[in-house]
């Protein structure tokens, strides 16, 4: 045993540490920065102040990551399936020992003023089951059934999640299909799980907006449209035959479809979005004829595809805009986790730029960001930490905090795809897809561009919660790969 | 384990990394326009967070040239408004609470929001919605101020008038219009500026400068502290005070005689140009001039057909009449045209190639003091034609009329003088081209003639006929008049602290002042003479095509040790003698014996009481 501890400190990836380590000690400048009062003052060391606490935290991650790398990876293994049973057991019964907090039924009280959420942790437990089940049944995800059977695997925590109206944080368990992608499941569920996604945050994040000054074409229908020609193009030239004739057909719709902005904006005004969907029915007309002509089955899917993407778009929005009341919208959009915005339209996002684009390319100093600390920006040391790191840091630590990010995450597919089994390979997809999701998703709703949905910013967030769930989602994979030495010499 | 790399999904980590950095890659492209090409985040944060109060100073105090208080500062209470967070206010009530009605309400809400008439205008902080409340109605607007969120009160001073005098030398203050805003980036919207008077001309003086504390606001508009604890806060720095050389009980003595009739009096100290008072009349109390009831009262004023906002003493221009004489005098004695002994002959008037300038009975053939004495027109256009006919010194009566033109503007005619006030008229002094122009090049002496008595087109403002007596008392020269004594901390203008001599020698001033004097023992000025000193003067009777003749006195004392030069000017007052010598010769005695006696003032009394206009709504509150 002593020995084999020995080899674990020299074998762990130290550069992924340096990395983790990086990103806490921003993110406790972060929550120093968004927590700090000007009227109060007072130490940032504080235990009294939520950046004292979150020091408090960072401290007793880093004795967790100490334990969870002396622990043997094997026996991790081996108490997957526990844990996953364990775990899917609390968020059960979570909504009933759960506190009402702020409409979400996910917290539990320890007593001694701990709050507890067992949602973060649930990531990585299911993460692991899901790697130890498809590496020991050696599920195949290009078959359909071995998919769906996979899914089901974290599809569970996922509805529990939502059932304690914690929307946002089950939206997590989606990126495991980037998981499943890298283990087989074929291109297209991806692309089109891509896909319905962005008609999903384009068409509803700019669906009320005017394009170009026209107030006839609402700018996200228009942009949803465009896309679907060009997913189509993208499609028949992957899987077509004469791609000259292809790239030729796609370029002239995508000219009409600029040429009807233009008309519209300098001669007449009118609804552009019309011109795109005339094109789009020509595309799908082009396509089955060509089916027809050439006996070729692989367009009618391409011209499926098409058709079933403007029905997805339309019926989505028609629900959202014209089926259900203005009050009923509300509520689904709160559920959608779309809506977060006690003071109106917008409002959140608006100061989450203004506080970020104010900070320049050096950005305003440490402690010295005003929107953030006058409380203009909500959330401020949670969700919208991202904020004090534009304010204060400026462009220059935005790039960096995103670069180490990157770096993260490209680390960890190196990792990941150095290890000698499946089970190893799995669980460190499904780490780097979490941590993907997380910094998609919030980074761009502070940025404006992804729907506002309240997930935190991974080691940056105020919280004892979310960084121990990160911290054991990546320091579980970090044994595992320090331990892949030792499955060689055996 | 061999049979995991069966689909050779290896690949695909190449697109899953191209996933991150696309991601990645966008996000810092979005950064980059969010914080490196716009400015307007930067901005919009401040306008969030930094709240700037403005500290307003306290305007100069103005006194009297011996210490008296005239104008100082009252706490009055604006009420301020931001708009963004007034939304949903209970206007009904606010209309109520504030005494205004609706409509007032609403309009005043469109000319904060318009561009034009507000052009620093913002969504975000304090734009004035109603100045000036009194302190009882601020007292019981204050109760239920918590009832309407985004309306705040700011505590402001208004000036206010110890005694009901000099209106139109003080002026008054009131809020800055669109091109004052315009025209200097001190003023905001509802600052108040110098309207008239030595408040508009000194307002640069009198304002200070504004200070300004930058607090911290949170997204509530509470107000944490100070920003950078107060380090870029400026503190107001006041403005500064003003001495007038007005002597206050001159102004309102000479307001007092002034009352019932239109006219003006201007005196002035000969040493110093200081202006000892400046009366216009009909004139009105600056107290009705102050806080919220100041456009009403403004409105009445402009309307009314006796003009009681034109300040007469520097706006009025007049024939100056006989008091003019002395310059002519002054003039051809410089010239040669006439020696103290030359005398010119006198049949009840001036009879030349048909034309005639009548005259009173007085003995004739007379030399230059007596025709000064009994204001003889004869003597002076006699005298005019001699000049004007002179070929041998001026080779034409265009030079002869350029070189009497030089030496009345170098008496201060003509042109303004450059008193401290606004809106000073400059007269007429006509030059050659201008009768060239009107009789098309074909004039003589006779043509013009009239101008010698102080008639026909020449014109001058009561300041600049007090001016010429300030001249002749000091034997050629004077100081640009001016009603600031002295500013604090701050030398007055070089303007008003130099000598300005005219073209006339000392010893043809002697003559002169010996006819003035005369005038006062025995001409047209008796009724001046007392014991107590020697009064030197000069009589006027204007004629007045649409009217009564105007009653003109110019005349200084004592005579060798002259203290106050002074004009009384009363339009349709008739002889020079009927109002403008009685007058100027109380105003004299106030000022140099600092009282009048006690048959002065009886003899004050009557005068006080004589009108010749019916009515000044000016005197009514």
């Amino acid at each position: 045993m002593k020995s084999e501890r020995f080899s674990v400190w020299s074998s762990v990836d130290w550069i992924t540490i340096l990395f983790y380590v990086a990103l806490m000690v921003m993110g406790w400048i972060s929550v120093c920065g968004a927590s700090y009062d000007f009227d109060a003052g007072g130490s940032i060391f504080d235990f009294a102040s939520r950046s004292g606490k979150q020091l408090m935290w960072i401290g007793t991650a880093i004795v967790l990551c100490v334990a969870v790398l002396s622990v043997d990876e094997r026996i991790v293994e081996s108490l997957s399936y526990l844990l996953y049973l364990g775990m899917v057991a609390l968020l059960v019964v979570t909504p009933f020992l759960a506190h009402d907090t702020k409409g979400s039924l996910s917290w539990i009280d320890l007593g001694y003023g701990i709050k507890l959420q067992p949602a973060e942790f649930a990531k990585f437990t299911t993460a692991l089951c899901a790697a130890k089940v498809i590496s020991v049944y050696k599920l195949k995800l290009s078959k359909w059934l071995h998919l769906i059977l996979a899914s089901l695997i974290f599809l569970v925590p996922m509805i529990l999640i939502i059932m304690q109206k914690e929307t946002g944080s089950a939206l997590v368990y989606a990126s495991f299909f980037l998981m499943c992608y890298r283990e087989g499941m074929t291109g297209s569920v991806l692309f089109t799980g891509i896909a319905a996604v962005m008609y999903f945050v384009i068409g509803a994040r700019y669906a009320e907006i005017p394009l170009w000054g026209v107030e006839q074409i609402k700018l996200g229908e228009y942009l949803v449209l465009t896309l679907i020609h060009i997913f189509t193009s993208v499609l028949l030239m992957i899987y077509g035959e004469d791609r000259r004739e292809f790239l030729r057909v796609s370029l002239w719709g995508l000219l009409i479809i600029v040429c009807a902005v233009f008309f519209s904006h300098y001669v007449l005004p009118f609804d552009a979005s019309w011109v795109v969907l005339l094109v789009l029915v020509f595309d799908i007309v082009y396509l089955v004829l060509l089916a027809f002509k050439d006996h070729v089955m692989r367009y009618i899917y391409i011209a499926l595809f098409s058709l079933g993407s403007i029905a997805t778009f339309y019926s989505v929005d028609y629900l959202l805009t014209d089926v259900l009341q203005p009050h009923q919208q509300t509520r689904v959009r709160v559920l959608l986790g779309l809506e977060d915005d006690p003071k109106g339209a917008g409002y959140n996002v608006i100061q989450a730029q203004i506080a970020i684009g104010s900070g320049g390319l050096r950005g305003k100093g440490f402690l010295c960001g005003t929107q953030t600390k006058l409380k203009y920006v909500p959330e401020q040391d949670t969700d919208f930490i991202f904020c004090t790191v534009g304010e204060e840091e400026g462009f220059v630590g935005c790039a960096v905090v995103l670069l180490l990010f990157l770096a993260l995450i490209l680390r960890l597919i190196a990792l990941a795809e150095r290890q000698v089994d499946s089970f190893g390979r799995i669980y460190g997809y499904c780490v780097l897809s979490i941590f993907l999701f997380h910094v998609f998703i919030n980074i761009g709703m502070v940025l404006g561009l992804t729907p506002v949905i309240g997930i935190p910013l991974p080691f940056f967030s105020y919280g004892g919660s979310s960084l121990w769930g990160f911290t054991l989602l990546l320091f579980i994979f970090l044994r595992i790969d320090a331990g892949r030495k030792r499955l060689k010499h055996t | 384990m061999l049979e995991e790399r069966d689909y050779n999904a290896e690949g695909r980590k190449w697109v899953i990394g191209g996933i991150a950095v696309v991601i990645v890659l966008i996000y810092i492209i979005r950064l980059f326009f969010l914080q490196l090409l716009s400015e307007d985040f930067r901005i919009k944060a401040d306008s969030n967070a930094f709240y700037h109060r403005v500290q307003y100073p306290a305007r100069g105090a103005i006194r009297d040239r011996k210490g008296q208080l005239l104008v100082y500062n009252q706490p009055a209470y604006d009420i301020m408004v931001i708009m963004n967070e007034q939304k949903g206010v209970d206007t009904m009530g606010l209309c109520r609470d504030l005494r205004i009605d609706k409509d007032w309400y609403i309009r005043r809400m469109e000319e904060i929001k318009d561009p034009w008439r507000n052009p620093g205008y913002s969504n975000y902080t304090q734009q004035l919605f109603m100045s000036q409340l009194s302190v009882e109605e601020f007292s019981r607007f204050r109760e239920k101020l918590f009832h309407y969120p985004g309306f705040y009160i700011q505590k402001r001073s208004i000036r206010q008038y110890e005694r009901p005098i000099g209106a139109h030398i003080l002026g008054d203050v009131g809020e800055v219009g669109p091109k004052d805003i315009e025209s200097d980036d001190y003023y905001k919207m509802g600052d108040y500026i110098g309207k008239l008077g030595v408040e508009r001309f000194y307002e640069k003086q009198l304002r200070g400068i504004k200070g300004e504390e930058i607090l911290l606001r949170d997204a509530r508009g509470r107000i944490k502290g100070h920003y950078q604890g107060g380090k870029y806060d400026k503190m107001p720095v006041p403005g500064k005070n003003l001495t007038l050389s007005i002597d206050a009980d001159l102004q309102a003595l000479g307001e007092r005689l002034m009352e019932g009739k239109k006219g003006g009096i201007v005196a002035i100290e000969p040493k110093t140009g200081e202006i000892l008072c400046m009366v216009s009349s009909p004139a009105y109390d600056p107290r009705i001039m102050v806080g919220r009831q100041r456009g009403k009262n403004n409105l009445k004023l402009s309307q009314d057909p006796n003009k009681p906002l034109l300040n007469r003493a520097i706006m009025g221009t007049y024939p100056p009449g006989s008091t003019f004489k002395t310059g002519q005098a002054l003039t051809f004695l410089q010239e040669g045209i006439i020696t103290p002994s030359t005398t010119f002959p006198c049949s009840r008037g001036f009879h030349y190639g048909g034309l005639t300038v009548g005259c009173h009975s007085h003995g004739a053939p007379l030399p230059l003091e007596p025709a000064i004495a009994t204001s003889c027109n004869a003597f002076f256009c006699w005298g005019l034609l001699s000049m004007f006919s002179n070929r041998h010194k001026y080779p034409t009566v265009q030079d002869a009329m350029t070189t009497w033109k030089d030496y009345m503007v170098s008496m201060g005619f003509g042109y303004a003088l450059g008193v401290d006030l606004p809106g000073e008229k400059r007269g007429m002094i006509p030059n050659a081209a201008f009768y060239d122009k009107v009789n098309s090049g074909s004039w003589n002496g006779l043509t013009v003639i009239s101008i010698s008595i102080g008639q026909g087109e020449v014109t001058l403002t009561p300041l600049q006929i007090a001016n010429l007596g300030a001249t002749i008392a000091n034997r050629g020269w004077f100081i640009t008049p001016h009603v600031v004594k002295h500013i604090q901390d701050e030398p007055l203008d070089s303007l008003y602290r130099t000598r300005r001599y005219t073209m006339v020698d000392r010893e043809n001033y002697e003559l002169v002042v010996a006819g003035m004097r005369r005038a006062v023992t025995g001409g047209t000025c008796r009724s001046a003479e007392t014991s107590m000193y020697e009064v030197c003067g000069k009589t006027g009777t204007a004629q007045n095509p649409h009217g009564k003749d105007h009653s003109a006195f110019m005349g200084f004392a004592p005579k060798d040790d002259p203290k106050i030069a002074i004009c009384v000017y009363v339009e349709n007052g008739e002889w020079g003698a009927t109002y403008g010598v009685p007058i100027g010769a109380l105003m004299m005695e106030q000022y140099i014996n600092g009282h009048l006696s006690e048959y002065s003032e009886k003899k004050a009394e009557m005068f006080q009481n004589r009108h010749i206009i019916t009515s000044t709504a000016g005197d009514e509150e």
